[in-house]
């Protein structure tokens, strides 16, 4: 069953022809692909396809050797990570990323203090600001980490570090929220409840639009509306995942052929 | 399919123990006993705890970077150098007296200065940020020491009695620093410890330790990183130069030694040997440092070498500091049972 797309209006953001060059090697070539209002977008492909150049590109961290990125109608090539989060795209990484002495209440504080802009008077008190932790409880609240307010991060299991990694991309109240590999290091049963928690969680903060990168074919298939497909730094395909998943071609070229050969030998 | 629930407790999850006294606790307890020591102890203690007082303050500052912000800094003597020229530069040159007005401007030709060299500098992390902050120690100590015409090279200049809330105190040396300007410089202290209070626990504190923690992370949750870093080195050079206007008042000189990169070597000493995890950590530090180095001073030439064992000793055994053991070992006691 796949959730039925919000609206497909004009689009959030969008490549138009990206090519991005490390010297002589094209980690990607003339890549364009569109994330309209309300949908889940899924970036596959085997390793080395450019799937985290693209989404370095994407997020502005690189600058793309050729092309445009655009983000709600404007120009976002290279404008770095704070500008990123101010207007309202943000991203969560692939390894663990957290700030491991501070406490999961100090981590979204950081977060919820860069969007109110609390931070220009230095005498500013943190504890007292009531609008500031009635939102970092809020955020906690969405992403179930609501009893681990107090705990530091680095005691905490890996999948809520992750998913303290996602909450603080969702405390900067996105529209759009990249992932890359959002679950990737945590066992098979916490991907479906992270990604399940993350779901609803975009849904309630009123992020309008996902995208992820991700493997793990079943994760792809139960929530996106669409998966592109890269191949060796170009577009493959850009289809609908029941469309996707019919087409055995579209499934060896992305995932290659190690799950058959892997069930031969089991 | 169901789905299982990621709320099982990790069994390693640690609540963070809040202290039940903190750091600020600790440091006005201190600044409290300090009130009442001209009652009991010898004009010689106190002009002890002169040079205690002015190393407080610079540590409070030198704290802001390396403990909350995580750069340290092996030039900030360069601070307490600046600080204390332009206090000689003022009484001496030009005639200006008023303490107030000393504070001042030491304030801000300290964070000028701050502000030109952190432009350059806080764009460097760890290793390379210490070798540039040390480098402009150098070449400002260079200056002091070669130009003798303006700074009297090493024969340092003289820093005139100030007028204290623009009054004058006719008595002796000894008897001006260890009465009013003893509680002048404590009640400073305080007020700059409450000040640096603040700042530590402000929302601004809180984006330096996410910096300290995880730069690459802070970037993408909104964190202006070179911003903060470099209004983080600008308080805490505005501090080093109010702690070494203390300093000159007291010894009555601006020495090229004040900015000496050994002088800064002893800055992180002290912040090493207090703790500089806890607030109050490097303040304590300051104070056994200077006690210790006045007592083997005392029994031994060899000053040098005992304080260097104990630095030795204390990175081995000590890593978190004084207060950062003695933290721990409360903490310890009250996880046991």
């Amino acid at each position: 069953m796949q959730p039925a797309p919000l609206s497909s209006t004009a689009p959030m953001f969008e490549t138009i022809n990206v090519t991005k060059a490390f010297g002589a090697f094209k980690a990607l070539s003339d890549v364009s692909f569109s994330v309209s209002d309300g949908e889940f977008v899924s970036i596959v492909g085997p390793n080395g396809a450019g799937k985290t150049t693209l989404v370095n590109v994407v997020t502005g961290l690189l600058r793309p050797t050729v092309g445009e990125v655009r983000f709600m109608g404007q120009d976002i090539a290279g404008i770095g990570p704070v500008e990123l989060a101010r207007r309202g795209m943000s991203r969560a990484f692939q390894l663990v990323n957290i700030f491991p002495a501070l406490t999961v209440r100090e981590t979204l504080a950081v977060a919820v203090a860069s969007r109110l802009r609390r931070v220009g008077n230095p005498f500013r008190s943190l504890k007292r600001d009531g609008v500031l932790q009635a939102d970092v409880e809020r955020v906690a609240e969405v992403l179930g980490l609501r009893a681990r307010l107090e705990t530091v991060a680095a005691t905490l299991s890996q999948g809520e570090k992750k998913l303290l990694d996602i909450a603080s991309a969702f405390a900067l109240n996105p529209s759009v929220i990249l992932l890359d590999e959002p679950t990737s290091g945590v066992s098979s049963g916490d991907k479906h409840a992270i990604m399940g928690v993350l779901v609803t969680a975009a849904k309630a903060a009123g992020v309008r639009a996902i995208v992820q990168v991700e493997h793990d074919m079943d994760l792809v298939e139960r929530y996106s509306h669409r998966i592109v497909a890269l191949q060796e730094g170009a577009v493959l395909a850009d289809m609908p995942p029941d469309a996707f998943f019919k087409d055995p071609a579209m499934i060896s070229a992305v995932v290659g052929t190690r799950p058959q050969t892997l069930r031969k030998t089991h | 399919m169901s789905t299982p629930s990621i709320d099982i407790p990790s069994e390693t999850a640690v609540r963070r123990i809040v202290p039940a006294i903190n750091g600020l606790w600790v440091l006005l307890g201190l600044i409290a006993i300090m009130a009442l020591l001209p009652m009991v102890a010898s004009p010689y203690a106190l002009m002890l705890m002169l040079p205690f007082i002015g190393y407080s303050i610079a540590l409070l500052g030198f704290n802001l970077l390396f403990g909350t912000t995580g750069l340290l800094s092996f030039g900030h003597a360069l601070f307490l150098g600046v600080g204390a020229y332009t206090a000689a530069a003022l009484t001496s040159k030009f005639g200006i007296l008023s303490f107030e007005l000393l504070l001042i401007t030491a304030a801000l030709v300290s964070g000028l200065v701050s502000l030109v060299i952190g432009v350059l500098c806080v764009r460097y992390t760890r290793i390379f940020f210490g070798m540039l902050t040390l480098a402009f120690g150098m070449l400002f100590h260079s200056f002091l020491f070669k130009f003798y015409g303006i700074t009297g090279g090493d024969q340092g200049m003289r820093v005139l009695r100030p007028l204290l809330l623009g009054m004058e105190w006719r008595g002796g040396k000894t008897a001006f620093l260890t009465g009013p300007f003893y509680y002048y410089a404590l009640i400073l202290f305080a007020l700059l410890g409450l000040a640096m209070w603040r700042i530590t626990q402000s929302p601004f504190g809180l984006h330096l330790r996410a910096i300290r923690e995880n730069d690459g992370k802070a970037a993408y949750v909104g964190v202006q990183i070179f911003r903060m870093r470099l209004i983080a080195f600008v308080i805490s050079a505005v501090y080093g130069g109010i702690g070494g206007t203390i300093l000159a008042v007291t010894t009555g000189l601006a020495d090229p030694e004040l900015a000496y990169w050994t002088h800064s070597g002893n800055l992180v000493f002290m912040a090493v040997l207090g703790g500089s995890g806890t607030f109050a950590g490097p303040a304590i530090g300051a104070l056994v440092f200077v006690l210790l180095q006045d007592f083997v001073m005392s029994v031994t030439q060899y000053w040098r070498f005992v304080m260097g064992s104990v630095l030795v000793l204390l990175v081995v055994f000590m890593p978190q500091g004084l207060s950062g053991t003695v933290e721990a070992l409360i903490n310890r006691r009250k996880g046991g049972q």
